[in-house]
């Protein structure tokens, strides 16, 4: 059994990926993110994996996914201002299928705002900040032991589905320290990337399999490919036709929404016979259940449901939740971006953003307060 | 003859250049390089960016990769650390490399990793129609050029050999044999190679600048290009308007995914001792 350990959120996270398997890690160097970069430069080497710092954000984002399409398990590291500058190529990756874990580590926007304060600040960019329409999946820890957690899910969804997988840490998760307990490595379930059992001329390297999503043979290995940013057929050569458009771009959801159940991780609360729910995620959610228990001391029948998961958006599981409730309170650290995706699914009436964008993070006062109004009390 | 039709994938034919343009010599030329070295196919990625000249990857029968404008050299940077067993060669255009592109240039030339950039230079963005480039001659007329280009270019090799590349070569379209020696001795090189490969484009950059037809600019390259022996005799005044061709650099230094390993190697010896 592992010692306890105290731990950051940010070296947790590098832990958890480096044990899933990455031995690539491109960089470049941005509060509040920069410890994985600084970790995984000192612990790669030491394990055969390689670390480079590149000469910008981009740069960063295009390494990881040469290193992935030569066959390693690669992860990379930003906050807000580097996370758009890496969008185009996460949306090459999700074009081109390219297996790769982004980490970003929020902060406040727009442009350089606050570096080093904590906020969610790029929700909605994770799932709309590079152009045009695909599917993707976000994973947001609320503790330092999920991160590392989060970590291992993301880099096994990443090779699984073929597709970035973004990390959502914000910089209360990503700096604080806690005491964890991280599970042997021999307990850790990692998926890697399936092999064709085709041979080099009947493989194409962009045929879906029945789960959606085509075997990835690295390069070198004989299974000459192209790969892509334009549409193309099932060789990987452009194709821009009408039907392989549609093909792709549907693949490129349904592959990511037939597993929606399965990659929905969350934790619940409370919520037996909750007339109150809070749903928060990150860093808010931490301060949402300490008001949640205060709550629930004085008597209110409120509960909470985290969301790890972000995207694809557990619709599902939020209607579910959110049935049994008269109000849904959404804590977030930002202007209001989840919420709206709550709002869509439970109704206007119903969900009370509760936001903070100053800077600072949530006292638990500031969720309670809407928990004793929605339960109809008085302060 | 060498047989470089086992280079191409046939499927992906045919092409999408115009007629005339020069992009189809240059991969000739490249594919008879790597015939000459007999580079493994397996073992060889061609990586490139967007424009005209980087759909080339899609038409060579190797690992290719089409990535996104003027990011070749990173995914190339990638997959040399992933696997330096792999001979990484990247192809790009002028606007490509040396616009969008230039900073991971420079830092490729730096890091001296092992990644043979072949610039397919036409002096002109072809995909879009015709707009100037970096490497676009001053006063030359582009799309966005109405009144002659304002700026000055760059030059590319004094440009890679100040940064750091340990191979840098020119050639034209029209000295193909020439080129595909130069390539020879590029991909050869362990560390960052350059080969700056003048070529034509005649349909957005010859009809603009009045150059003629294909022959006729191919001709153009003939008369401007100065060999590198000749430089030392030539005055100032006879070298205006011409450029120099063959190889301009060759210079030693440590390669960046050796030196990696080799650090990789050392903490394991390292480590095993403690």
């Amino acid at each position: 059994m592992n010692k306890a350990r105290l731990m950051q959120g940010n070296e947790a996270c590098t832990e958890g990926a480096l044990a899933a398997g990455v031995r690539f890690f491109a960089g470049y160097p941005i509060t509040p993110s920069t410890e994985l970069a600084e970790l995984c430069a000192e612990k790669l080497p030491k394990l055969g994996g390689k670390f480079i710092q590149m000469e910008d954000e981009i740069a960063s984002m295009g390494a990881v996914c040469g290193a992935s399409l030569a066959g390693v398990k690669s992860m990379t590291a930003t906050s807000g201002p580097g996370f758009s500058l890496k969008q185009e190529l996460i949306g090459y990756a999700s074009m081109a299928e390219i297996p790769v874990v982004v980490v970003n580590v929020q902060r406040s926007g727009p442009s350089t705002g606050l570096p080093t304060a904590p906020a969610q600040g790029d929700v909605m960019q994770a799932r709309w900040g590079s152009h045009g329409d695909r599917g993707v999946i976000a994973l947001s820890p609320g503790s330092v032991r999920e991160a590392f957690d989060v970590a291992v899910h993301a880099v096994n969804f990443a090779e699984r589905f073929r597709t970035p997988v973004i990390i959502l840490l914000d910089e209360v998760i990503g700096h604080m320290r806690e005491k964890v307990v991280l599970p042997e490595q021999d307990d850790i379930k990692i998926i890697n990337r399936k092999r064709t059992t085709l041979s080099p001329e009947e493989f194409e390297a962009y045929k879906p399999d029945a789960d959606e999503v085509p075997t990835m043979m690295p390069f070198g290995d004989g299974y000459y490919h192209h790969v892509t940013g334009l549409m193309h057929n099932h060789k990987g050569q452009p194709a821009l036709d009408g039907a392989t458009t549609k093909e792709v771009l549907s693949r490129l959801h349904t592959k990511i929404e037939r597993v929606q159940d399965e990659i929905t991780l969350y934790t619940e609360h409370f919520l037996e016979d909750a007339e109150v729910v809070v749903i928060s995620y990150g860093g808010s959610a931490r301060a949402a259940l300490t008001a949640v228990k205060a709550g629930r001391e004085q008597g209110i029948k409120v509960g909470m449901l985290k969301l790890i998961t972000i995207w694809p958006f557990p619709k599902d599981l939020v209607q579910k939740v959110a049935a049994q409730a008269k109000k849904v309170i959404v804590p977030e650290m930002n202007y209001g971006q989840l919420v709206g995706e709550i709002e869509r699914y439970v109704g206007l009436g119903k969900v009370v953003p509760v936001n903070r964008y100053d800077g600072h993070l949530f006292h638990p006062n500031d969720i309670l307060t809407p928990i004793i109004e929605a339960a109809g009390g008085t302060i | 003859m060498a047989d470089i039709e086992k280079y191409l994938r046939k499927s992906a034919l045919p092409h999408i250049w115009c007629p005339g343009c020069g992009n189809g010599i240059v991969l000739a030329s490249m594919l008879r390089a790597i015939d000459k070295l007999q580079l493994d196919q397996q073992k060889t990625v061609i990586v490139s960016g967007i424009g005209c000249s980087s759909r080339a990857s899609g038409y060579m029968n190797f690992n290719t990769v089409h990535t996104a404008h003027g990011r070749a050299l990173p995914f190339a940077t990638g997959i040399k650390m992933a696997n330096p067993e792999l001979n990484v060669i990247v192809i790009t255009g002028d606007g490509d490399s040396t616009a969008i592109g230039g900073n991971h240039f420079i830092h490729s030339a730096r890091r001296n990793i092992d990644i043979t950039t072949i610039i397919f230079n036409n002096s002109v963005y072809g995909m879009t129609g015709g707009q100037y480039s970096p490497l676009s001659p001053v006063a030359s007329k582009a799309t966005t050029a109405p009144y002659g280009v304002a700026e000055r270019p760059f030059d590319i090799g004094v440009l890679a050999i100040a940064a750091g590349a340990t191979y840098v070569a020119r050639g034209t379209a029209f000295h193909a044999t020439q080129l595909t020696d130069l390539m020879v001795d590029a991909i050869q090189n362990k560390g960052f190679s350059v080969v700056d490969a003048i070529t034509q484009c005649p349909i957005s950059y010859g009809r603009k600048n009045k150059m003629g037809p294909a022959a006729q600019m191919l001709k153009w390259q003939r008369d401007h290009a100065v060999p590198v022996k000749a430089v030392s005799k030539m005055t100032p005044e006879a070298l205006r308007g011409k450029f120099v061709v063959g190889e301009l650099h060759r210079g030693v230094a440590p390669e960046y995914a050796a030196e990696y390993d080799k650090l990789i190697e050392s903490l394991r010896v390292k480590g095993g001792e403690a």
